[in-house]
């Protein structure tokens, strides 16, 4: 048996260092898009400004985004990174995670149907499908230029919480109650024709951009929009009831009662 | 728990006690104009006169438990957060409002927020008082859109009437709130996700302990409490312990939003008081639709066991509903008559908790992905008689082994459904039919419409 000369260090292959990978300069135009103007930026100041934590305002910023987009895209997960300091994949994360972030452009409305199991027995599942077939579209798709007047983006919604409106649909969130196939198809042509019928529960229908708006916590006429109505037969039921047939909460005390005595901390 | 325990309703309660609805009725109720003329804010001024412990201590006599599902007793929570000068107590402490109502079946919240915001941000503003917060995030579903609106509107006419900001009412008490929009994501109802969502991160559980009372938002203490429970609290103030103990039993005391949904003439919200039957709800709502015979319920949303027509008896309040096999949860009583296919059913729900299921852990991302598979497969006509054990199995591989209920809400409607209708998978699976709509099951069924 011969052994090599030298030792390892020797017989090791040279270390070469690996080629100099040359990364492109700064691309000359500014990091965030120009669709994100001085109104929007100072609206991002004010959403941070209310949380105690910067970070706890990008749920809402997300939202600011999609109100100027239309979606969550590259330029606005780059641009909620840029103000709150985070890397666009922790953006990314979060804006992937939850369903009212969208990914492609949104129709000028987004019609969203209840299909889980109570709406879907009662004609939600019905629903969805003829709206499905009369648009062409399947779930979180959009019938028309998305944006355009009179563009429709649909999808399967779960819960809507107005299981007693059952079933029920919603339109860039705001509520339509006790729907069939036909008032819900009268309802998608209405916005097709660039119509804006009323919800039963809710503001005046404005358009997806202008809710998402709202959901950033800015109100462009918030004394307008929340008188839409809310009273409904249904909501009230159990409050009529009551008072037909005489029932009420026992009274309460003519005053306020005093309170309990302090306890000694042990 | 064994057999249906003894709850009685205190003699002299109505069947119907309308108090956190009585104002809901009145056009203007939402305002600050209506809400005050119903007496509101009263009981804010009474409140701030108190020692915060005096009133922690009398949510805890009123026997107020969580109106969220779990059924926590309130004053409990609040007393847990620990005060004084030094460690824990000395951070920040913070009151987070659970506004993200999405439990199928559950549409209590939604109702009071847009009908009734005050009672909630005059809640909001005793709560904090009570545990020394001086920030409060009222975190609402961002498809109830009207409802933040609503909330909005209460907290800025609060803050114009000076019953928030700085120095509230001259007591020296200071109180900011922030009303923030979910994005879509029911298990941000699970309250450490929320907060998780909150701090602007994915909405995904948090393992406990630590609980939120030590280390909840921003790791300081923190309580997070339902939308229906704080709502009660400036009730609770003006009426005394005794006066809310009056209504419903011993161990759940208080009126409830009970939300009736699905196959009844007139669904809608019956606020009643604690331990009330189906029997009387469904008399209140004119029975059954159309006539057709009840076949399935759940007594508060689909992640509590659903029962049958047998329990109509049962008193719907915490204990009650746990002795019979289930959950009170958020007594949102969904209702299915003969039409309707219990796999089918099953299968929809499922799909739902696949849907939502975060993908923290690994027993409730893979299994309720494979319980859809299962039960799309056998409700289109492929099933096997193997696959009820199966379900069976993975249900109790998913069972308390995730970090949140989501997995555990998930398992119940297949084993409480398997557990009172596995004849009918059974036959389903015999017949294989290839169905997609629950009429068409009606011959499977035995539906008589």
């Amino acid at each position: 048996m011969t052994l090599p000369e030298g030792n390892p260090e020797i017989n090791a292959p040279r270390a070469v260092a690996p080629a100099e990978v040359v990364f492109e300069g700064p691309v000359d135009q500014p990091i965030v898009s120009p669709v994100f103007d001085e109104v929007t930026r100072q609206r991002t100041k004010e959403i941070i400004a209310r949380y105690p934590q910067s970070r706890s305002a990008l749920l809402p910023l997300l939202h600011l985004v999609q109100s100027v987009e239309g979606h969550v895209s590259q330029d606005g997960i780059r641009y909620c990174a840029d103000a709150l300091e985070l890397s666009t994949a922790e953006v990314s994360a979060v804006a992937t995670f939850y369903t009212m972030y969208k990914r492609t452009p949104c129709g000028e409305h987004l019609v969203s149907v209840c299909t889980n199991t109570l709406c879907a027995a009662l004609g939600g599942d019905a629903i969805f499908e003829r709206l499905s077939e009369k648009l062409g579209v399947g779930h979180e798709e959009t019938a028309g230029e998305p944006g355009a007047t009179g563009s429709v983006t649909i999808e399967k919604a779960e819960c809507l919480a107005a299981c007693d409106f059952a079933p029920m649909l919603q339109v860039n969130y705001e509520f339509y109650d006790n729907q069939t196939v036909e008032s819900a198809e009268a309802l998608v042509d209405a916005l097709q024709r660039g119509e804006k019928p009323a919800p039963t529960r809710g503001a005046a229908l404005t358009d997806f951009r202008t809710v998402e708006l709202e959901l950033a916590g800015i109100f462009p006429d918030l004394p307008a929009s929340v008188a839409g109505p809310s009273r409904a037969a249904e909501t009230l039921r159990g409050v009529e009831l009551a008072a037909e047939r005489g029932w009420e909460a026992p009274a309460t005390p003519d005053e306020m009662p005093a309170f309990p005595a302090l306890q000694e901390k042990k | 728990m064994s057999g249906t325990p003894v709850t009685e309703t205190p003699a002299g309660a109505d069947p119907l006690v309308p108090v956190l609805t009585r104002n809901w009725g009145a056009e203007n109720s939402w305002t600050m104009a209506g809400y005050e003329e119903a007496g509101g804010y009263q009981p804010l001024r009474h409140a701030l006169t108190a020692h915060p412990d005096q009133l922690i201590t009398l949510v805890k006599d009123s026997g107020l438990r969580g109106r969220g599902g779990a059924g926590f007793p309130t004053g409990m929570k609040w007393s847990f957060i620990p005060q004084g000068p030094t460690g824990a107590g000395a951070k920040p402490k913070y009151l987070v409002i659970n506004a993200d109502e999405g439990e199928p079946g559950t549409c209590k919240d939604i109702p009071t927020m847009m009908a009734d915001p005050h009672s909630l941000v005059e809640g909001c503003i005793i709560t904090s008082y009570a545990i020394r917060a001086n920030f409060c995030a009222i975190y609402i579903r961002g498809e109830a859109l009207h409802c933040i609106r609503r909330v909005r509107n209460a907290v800025e006419e609060a803050y114009a009437k000076g019953y928030l900001g700085k120095d509230i009412l001259g007591k020296g008490f200071d109180l900011d709130i922030v009303v923030h929009a979910g994005a879509g994501a029911y298990i941000c109802g699970e309250e450490t996700a929320l907060l998780d969502s909150l701090e602007g991160r994915r909405g995904q559980p948090r393992l406990k302990p630590p609980f939120p009372a030590t280390s909840g938002l921003y790791a300081s203490p923190t309580v997070v409490n339902n939308v229906e429970t704080i709502a009660s609290v400036p009730f609770i103030v003006a009426g005394g312990s005794d006066w809310f103990r009056s209504m419903g039993t011993e161990k759940s005391p208080g009126p409830k939003i009970y939300s009736l949904s699905g196959h009844v003439e007139k669904p809608g919200q019956y606020e009643a008081p604690l331990g009330v039957t189906l029997r009387t709800l469904l008399e209140m709502a004119g029975g059954m639709k159309d006539g057709i015979p009840l076949k399935f319920w759940t007594p508060g949303g689909s992640s509590t066991p659903m029962f049958t027509a047998e329990h109509l008896d049962v008193p719907l309040d915490f204990e009650g509903a746990a002795g019979a096999g289930s959950m009170l949860g958020t007594t949102a009583v969904q209702i299915f008559n003969e039409t309707v296919s219990v796999p089918w059913a099953v299968m929809k729900w499922t799909e739902f908790y696949k849907h939502e299921s975060c993908g923290k852990c690994t027993p409730c991302r893979e299994g309720t992905y494979w319980l859809v598979q299962i039960l799309e497969r056998m409700v289109h006509g492929e099933g096997t008689e193997a696959d009820i054990d199966t379900m069976v199995d993975i249900c109790d591989n998913i069972l308390g082994r995730s970090f949140c209920a989501l997995g555990d809400g998930a398992t119940s409607p297949i084993t409480s459904a398997i557990k009172y209708f596995r004849q009918e998978f059974l036959d389903l699976i015999a017949a294989q039919p290839a169905v997609a709509r629950p009429e068409q099951l009606a011959d499977l069924t035995g539906a008589s419409a």
